[in-house]
């Protein structure tokens, strides 16, 4: 599983990283989602990967996943969720003032 | 002492009401930085007389104790020699300035630069802490910057201003790496414990870079060859700023440091190698040069580097004897020389021109004024009688007798006697060329004496200048000898101020100065003609612009390199370079599992297998927007996938609905950004992406996999354990988000509000037209909302609120809270948008969310704010046991407040961007419909 889990980070970041260098908004937006699900993934699997442990405590168990890592991916997702929708705005702004969609508002 | 910091602040103080002085009326401003000066020199008196008496007062506060930097002052003899200086001419430069400045100089902002730069300088030279001092020290280049630019509108004002904050700010910036450097020696930066360390600083390994970084910020800043350009070129300021700067105080800050450093660190064999040289060189060369500038102001620049090269080579001789002449040259050069500036400037003022080529004859029309100007031109020549003379004279005897007892050293009474000589040349030149010298032919007007306060301060340098040249004893004897005995920290060597000494060898090498320099004046034609053949065509200024210009030609090259307005470009240079930051990093490191993996299972590979499809399917079929966007969604379901399987169902949640939004988002944008990329990148440029892309996957996947084959420790126990006690919740996740770290949370949503009001200003007055037809050019279809899906919505809406709250409340103890709770009843009314309509939705759900997102910010923070009432810290929760009817056992905690607070706020800013942009859809499409008919 681990092995699995670096490959798709892997994946994610290249693909995004890949999109994040195009010359048209809308595929860095993309390339930014993609980045920003890594990343999370990324750092969720700081914590080490645990199956069948969430952390909810329970009387009857006592092996937990590390609740930290989850707590800093939630207002993780949520903050890049407000980062994406910047983005996207940004974009149709550029796109209203300047006429292109092109990352320099520049015409080809 | 108590008063010591008052009397550095006051200047600061008096900078502000002296500006504001100057809006009420021009004269106000001079009067007001009169009595602020007058009333730093009277809480001076009463420590000075203590100082006089052999005491030395220190103040000290903490200030960042950490650092070693503390707000000290300390006041012995040399700050109090040099503080008197400061205010003493400080006064009387400001009695002259008022009568200096012309009516449309705003005088306001001058006395304001003028006691900014005068508190600087006290702090400078009181200063006991170094890092304090050197904060004075930058200050003083700042205000001194000012002031010679207070003539803005003169491009060489502003170039000679610019050349020395260049030169001095440089220095000041080696000075910062000798100080830190002499602090890490000593384990202090208080002058106290440094002056008393002057083995361990000698002995130390790093007392040659601190020495060549402090001496760096010395020769700078007092203007020492081969940094003694800039000085000349400073005299595009004013007459009076260059009075007091470029004499008594700025320009004296060099050579302060120098005394202040001598006990620690003087004896040493590099100290006397570099500043002696250094001096010498400084003292003939200003000497020389001063004979041949035209210009009066010039000639003072040079005469003042030449004695500041005099100064400095005593320094450099560093005996105690040396140590005291220069000391007693500080003083006597500061009177005599700010007199000859007041002189000067008084020709320019009612003669027009300051150029000698012009000048002459003005004896007959400013007889008084001429001869204060030769009794100060004829201490600086160090004619017997005056004060010039007596300082002189000790330097002269001290280098003849450094001579006689090392014969190798002969070359330095030499070149003493010589710069004597010339100095006598450039002082005679001083006055004949002005005063006589035949009739003035072309003068821009008719010279008259000067008003009678102008000539005051003038008068009161002149007298001293006399004083001290016959009583030297009764004048400037008690300061010397505090100064000196502070400089040298140590007993005084012995020393005579008399007038008369006999008939000693320094009397002969007076004698010869003063004939030579006579001489020097007779041959003065073809020596200029010579001059100006040879070494007048040497100008230090060319090669600084040279130097200055290659800088901004580098800096410009070096920007257009990295930063070409290409949003691409600079992408790639920054991925690159974390690329290559990390890879160096992480080479090496190994790979080799040291834990026990967890299982694979088929379902698991399945769905990674989906990822992976889904994140290059993205990539490869980015051209086309829509499809790529159903790709992501892919991407994105399956990591929330990832994160039930792995035990986070508060993620899974959160990523869950997040995707649905950001989908949505994404939807409603393409309407407006076509539906197609173009294909525009070169294969080259792709090629190079690809790479970029492939290494910095490779190089995540590696560390993660670092990562997660490493054995683990983590500080969750403790969030684990006292989840349910202190936090009043089984859901950790939840409560770490709404308790523990709290404080986080809220930062993080007031992050997202700040978005929110971005986008907002972002989409205000927004105008995009909508395309007609699709990217393959089919027109739209306008169908009507689909009525399954209109009505089943409506229907849903109050049971997917429920569901919202349902999550909500339980979220402290099961999967759900604030962020996810607001995500699902966002969604829930964006989804009445989407089956209905704005037409439809507009009227029923309130547009103005707008309030929901600052209201949700009031809740949170108030319910932290609560607990202090309660005499808790920040954001301390509070829980308990609740039995209500009906629904029975429930336990709340104050933490569910400020969940509602984090709901408020996700719900308030996902439906704003949402329903704004969705608007802007409408708009746009009824627009293009209209356009159609």
């Amino acid at each position: 599983m681990e092995g699995l889990i670096s490959i798709a980070v892997g994946v994610m970041t290249a693909c995004g990283v890949y999109l994040l260098l195009r010359a048209r908004t809308f595929p860095v937006v993309l390339g930014l989602t993609l980045l920003s699900y890594a990343v999370n993934l990324f750092l969720f699997a700081m914590g080490r990967l645990t199956i069948g442990a969430p952390a909810i405590i329970d009387p009857e168990r006592d092996i937990y996943t590390d609740p930290l890592p989850q707590a800093l991916v939630l207002t993780a997702i949520v903050i890049g969720f407000g980062m994406t929708a910047f983005a996207v705005v940004l974009a149709l702004r550029a796109k209203a003032d300047l006429g292109n969609d092109h990352v320099d508002g520049k015409k080809r | 002492m108590t008063s010591l910091p008052f009397i550095v602040l006051i200047p600061f103080v008096g900078a502000l009401v002296a500006s504001w002085a100057g809006t009420q009326g021009r004269l106000w401003s001079a009067w007001a930085a009169g009595a602020v000066t007058l009333a730093s020199l009277a809480l001076l008196t009463a420590p000075a007389i203590g100082v006089l008496q052999g005491e030395t007062y220190l103040w000290h506060m903490q200030w960042v104790p950490q650092l070693g930097l503390s707000l000290a002052f300390r006041l012995d003899g040399l700050a109090l020699l040099f503080a008197l200086m400061i205010l003493g001419i400080g006064l009387l430069v400001i009695l002259y300035a008022r009568y200096y400045l012309a009516d449309q100089d705003p005088m306001g902002r001058f006395f304001a630069y003028m006691l900014l730069f005068m508190g600087s300088m006290l702090g400078l030279v009181m200063s006991e802490n170094l890092i304090q001092l050197l904060m004075f020290w930058e200050l003083t280049s700042i205000s001194s910057f000012l002031l010679i630019s207070y003539w803005r509108h003169l491009g060489e004002a502003r170039q000679g201003a610019r050349m020395a904050l260049a030169i001095t700010g440089g220095g000041g910036l080696a000075l910062l790496g000798g100080i830190l450097l002499l602090g890490e020696i000593t384990g202090s930066y208080e002058l106290s414990v440094i002056l008393s360390s002057a083995d361990i600083i000698q002995a130390s390994p790093l007392y040659v870079p601190a020495l060549l970084l402090i001496l760096l910020g010395v020769f700078t800043k007092s203007a020492q060859f081969p940094f003694h350009f800039w000085l000349p070129h400073a005299m595009a300021a004013p007459t009076p700023v260059s009075a007091y700067l470029h004499s008594a105080t700025m320009v004296k800050a060099g050579v302060f440091l120098l005394a202040r450093l001598f006990p620690a660190m003087s004896d040493s064999v590099w100290w006397t190698s570099i500043v002696a040289p250094i001096g010498l060189a400084t003292m003939v060369i200003g000497a020389y040069t001063a004979l041949f500038k035209h210009d009066l102001k010039g000639l003072l620049a040079y005469s003042t580097i030449s004695h500041l090269g005099l100064i400095t080579l005593l320094f450099g001789i560093g005996t105690p004897l040396a140590a005291v002449a220069a000391v007693f040259h500080i003083m006597n050069h500061a009177t005599f020389k700010a007199s000859l500036f007041m002189a000067a400037g008084i020709i320019d003022h009612e003669a027009g021109t300051r150029d000698m080529r012009r000048l002459a004859g003005l004896w007959k029309f400013m007889p008084y004024t001429g001869l204060l100007a030769m009794v100060a031109a004829a201490a600086m020549a160090g004619v017997p009688l005056l004060n010039g003379f007596l300082s002189k004279e000790m330097f002269f005897e001290k280098t003849f007798s450094i001579a006689t007892i090392n014969p190798g050293t002969w070359v330095l009474p030499a070149f003493a006697t010589l710069a004597g000589a010339f100095a006598v040349a450039y002082s005679l030149r001083f006055i004949h060329d002005v005063f006589f010298n035949g009739e003035a032919a072309d003068l821009p007007r008719t010279p008259h004496e000067p008003t009678r306060w102008m000539k005051v301060p003038v008068e009161v340098l002149v007298i001293i200048c006399i004083a001290v040249g016959l009583f030297p004893g009764l004048t400037f004897g008690p300061l010397l000898a505090v100064a000196a005995g502070a400089t040298l920290q140590g007993p005084l060597p012995y020393y005579s101020l008399k007038v008369w000494h006999g008939f000693t060898p320094a009397l002969g090498m007076s004698a010869i100065a003063l004939l030579g320099g006579t001489f020097i004046y007779a041959i003065r034609k073809p020596l200029f003609r010579l001059h100006e053949r040879s070494v007048g065509r040497l100008d230090a200024r060319t090669v600084f612009l040279w130097l200055e210009a290659g800088l901004m030609r580098a800096a410009a090259w070096l920007d257009h390199l990295l930063h070409r307005p290409s949003l691409q470009r600079m992408l790639a240079i920054t991925i690159g370079a974390a690329v290559v930051v990390i890879a160096v990093g992480a080479w090496g490191i190994d790979l080799a599992p040291r834990v026990a993996m967890t299982p694979l299972d088929p379902v698991g590979l399945a769905a990674a297998l989906c990822l992976i499809v889904g994140a290059l399917g993205t990539v490869v079929l980015h051209r086309r927007r829509f499809t790529a966007l159903v790709m992501l969604s892919v991407v994105g379901l399956i990591v929330a996938l990832a994160f039930i399987k792995l035990s986070a169902p508060d993620l899974a949640l959160t990523q869950l609905s997040v995707e649905i939004v950001t989908i949505v988002l994404l939807l409603l944008a393409l309407f407006f950004l076509s539906g197609t990329t173009p294909a525009e990148s070169s294969l080259w440029r792709r090629a190079r992406d690809a790479a970029l892309a492939i290494a910095a996957g490779t190089l995540t996947a590696g560390l993660t996999w670092a990562v997660l084959i490493r054995p683990y420790e983590s500080i969750s126990g403790w969030f684990l354990e006292n989840s349910v006690p202190g936090g009043g919740g089984t859901n950790v996740v939840n409560v770490i988000l709404v308790d523990f770290r709290g404080f986080d949370t809220l930062g993080e949503i007031t992050v997202l509000a700040i978005a929110a009001i971005g986008i907002y200003m972002l989409l205000d007055g927004l105008r995009l037209d909508a395309p007609r037809t699709d990217s393959r050019g089919r027109p739209w279809s306008w169908d009507e909302y689909p009525l399954i899906l209109s009505t089943f919505s409506r229907l849903l809406l109050p049971l997917a609120l429920l569901v919202a709250v349902f999550i909500l409340l339980r979220g402290h103890n099961l999967p759900g809270g604030g962020f996810i709770a607001g995500l699902i009843a966002a969604v829930a009314l964006t989804m009445q948008y989407l089956a209905n309509g704005i037409a439809w939705t507009r009227p029923r759900i309130s547009g103005k969310l707008n309030p929901l997102i600052g209201m949700g910010l009031l809740v949170a923070t108030s319910t932290g704010l609560a607990s202090w009432y309660f005499g808790y810290p920040f954001l301390t929760s509070a829980h308990d046991h609740f039995h209500l009817p009906l629904i029975g056992d429930l336990e709340l905690a104050s933490a569910m407040l400020f969940d509602v607070g984090v709901l408020m706020v996700v719900v308030g800013i996902t439906l704003v961007i949402l329903i704004r942009l969705g608007e802007l859809d409408a708009l746009g499409r009824s627009r293009s419909r209209q356009g159609e008919e």
